[in-house]
């Protein structure tokens, strides 16, 4: 099996073996593997890797997948030009 | 910031019906929908529905969702905002809505949220060569575009969305080469399986992909045999000629708005990932938000319709606006529910709900 040909999330290109390779690192939560790999800082905002990286995160640490958390939700959940943040007149 | 009785986030199934009773009882009422029409997948759906006449049995999807669309003509008191996204929620109800490049707030006295779902993605060997779909993709493609998305395809999931969805392959001219499933059984009604089997398709249990292999788009794909314990199982590998592969492995709920608000979330693998707490009356931990449909458990458009409507009564209800008769509606609608859910096929969302505190029994 090769493990780098093996996407777990397509918006910031990081693979399986990217993956197993922070958790050897000692990288075992979520919020922590995202800020190393950027996982779930792309367009999709996690909505597809987060599943699949909370499934090796538990079988690596071994624990149900449950009880990991995934990250922190933020606003916004999708790319805003500034501009128009900017141009808003809303108050 | 413009101001409204309710804003309800989402315009499928679930919101448009959300959408009916709050306008119905005079609610100054804003649908936001990311798509450039309504009905949320609804519009996908060419096949009939099953269940009660109550919930359109025997209608078709796309049909559907023109009877809810036209159920809100002409009530001045509805604004409906398409290409627009709901970017963030905040837990005073302000919303920030971002449409053709112009980003706006609402300060909303109710929220429904109302997001439905997206597709689970699958981890295997060259998941991302182009020819790797999700079923929803396939749906849209084929559904809306008139778009084929090969000339031949390997369907990875049995559920109900992967077998209707074989169905509408066959019948758009492609050819289905196998239906593959992890599980020992197929997930869907067996209705819907038993048409694919007489039109020839190879249904292959205990399997899953292992690989996809091609250059430049997919060509090939590799599927194993698993073991009781979801262990592939050496030397069962088998190559299948394609040019199209369909994963279809179930849906996760679109949490992230309630979950930036602050909202009491839970994770039920049942449900589907993260789904809100409520209480009885459907609202989550921030007082005057509520949520309905897919997006807290995955289930089908029927119940989705009648969550909907519950939610919209309730946002009615709390905000102190009238319908005629609203007891006797809020029960009928809950005893329509219950007898959604009744049954083997109902036991996977009974024991999921159980989790998040809505008792049937």
């Amino acid at each position: 099996m090769s493990k780098k040909d093996i996407i777990i999330c397509r918006c910031e290109d990081v693979s399986l073996a990217d993956i197993h390779k922070a958790l050897d690192m000692g990288y075992r939560d979520f919020e922590s593997i995202k800020r190393i790999l950027r996982v779930g800082m792309g367009p999709c905002q996690g909505q597809t890797c987060s599943n699949l990286i909370k499934n090796e995160i538990a079988r690596y640490n071994k624990v149900h997948p449950e009880t990991v958390k995934t990250h922190k939700i933020r606003p916004l959940v999708s790319g805003v030009v500034l501009k128009d943040i900017a141009e808003s007149k809303d108050e | 910031m413009i101001n409204r009785d309710l804003v309800i986030v989402g315009g499928g199934p679930a919101g448009l019906s959300a959408a009916k009773i709050a306008i119905d009882a005079g609610m100054k009422v804003t649908i936001v929908e990311r798509f450039n029409q309504l009905g949320g997948q609804l519009i996908k759906q060419t096949h009939k529905f099953f269940g009660s006449q109550l919930q359109y049995a025997k209608t078709r999807g796309f049909d559907i969702a023109n009877i809810l669309i036209d159920d809100l003509a002409g009530y001045d008191n509805l604004e409906i905002l398409l290409d627009a996204t709901c970017v963030a929620m905040y837990p005073d109800k302000v919303l920030t809505i971002y449409q053709n490049n112009k980003y706006m707030k609402y300060k909303a006295k109710s929220v429904i949220i109302a997001t439905g779902a997206s597709e689970k993605f699958l981890a295997f060997e060259n998941n991302d060569l182009p020819g790797i779909y999700g079923a929803g993709a396939v749906q849209t493609l084929m559904n809306i575009y008139g778009i084929k998305p090969g000339k031949e395809v390997v369907m990875i999931g049995s559920g109900n969305i992967g077998l209707i969805v074989s169905y509408q392959l066959i019948q758009a001219g492609v050819k289905v080469k196998a239906l593959v499933e992890a599980a020992s059984k197929v997930g869907g009604y067996l209705v819907h399986a038993a048409k694919l089997k007489r039109l020839g398709v190879d249904i292959l249990l205990n399997t899953t992909v292992k690989k996809a292999i091609g250059k430049e788009k997919l060509e090939k794909v590799v599927t194993v045999k698993l073991d009781d314990n979801w262990q592939e199982i050496a030397n069962t590998e088998k190559e299948i000629k394609t040019d199209a592969l369909c994963i279809s492995v179930g849906l996760s709920p679109l949490h992230q708005l309630m979950s930036m608000a602050g909202a009491k979330m839970l994770d039920v693998s049942e449900l589907g990932g993260y789904v809100p707490k409520k209480s009885c009356d459907y609202e989550t931990t921030i007082p005057n938000v509520y949520a309905c449909g897919d997006v807290t458990g995955i289930e089908e458009a029927s119940s989705a319709m009648v969550e909907g409507k519950i939610t919209g009564l309730m946002a009615v209800k709390h905000l102190g606006f009238k319908l005629d008769n609203m007891e006797k509606l809020e029960a009928d609608l809950n005893d329509q529910l219950c007898i959604l859910r009744q049954g083997p096929c109902g036991e996977k969302i009974r024991c999921g709900l159980k989790k998040v505190g809505e008792i049937y029994d």
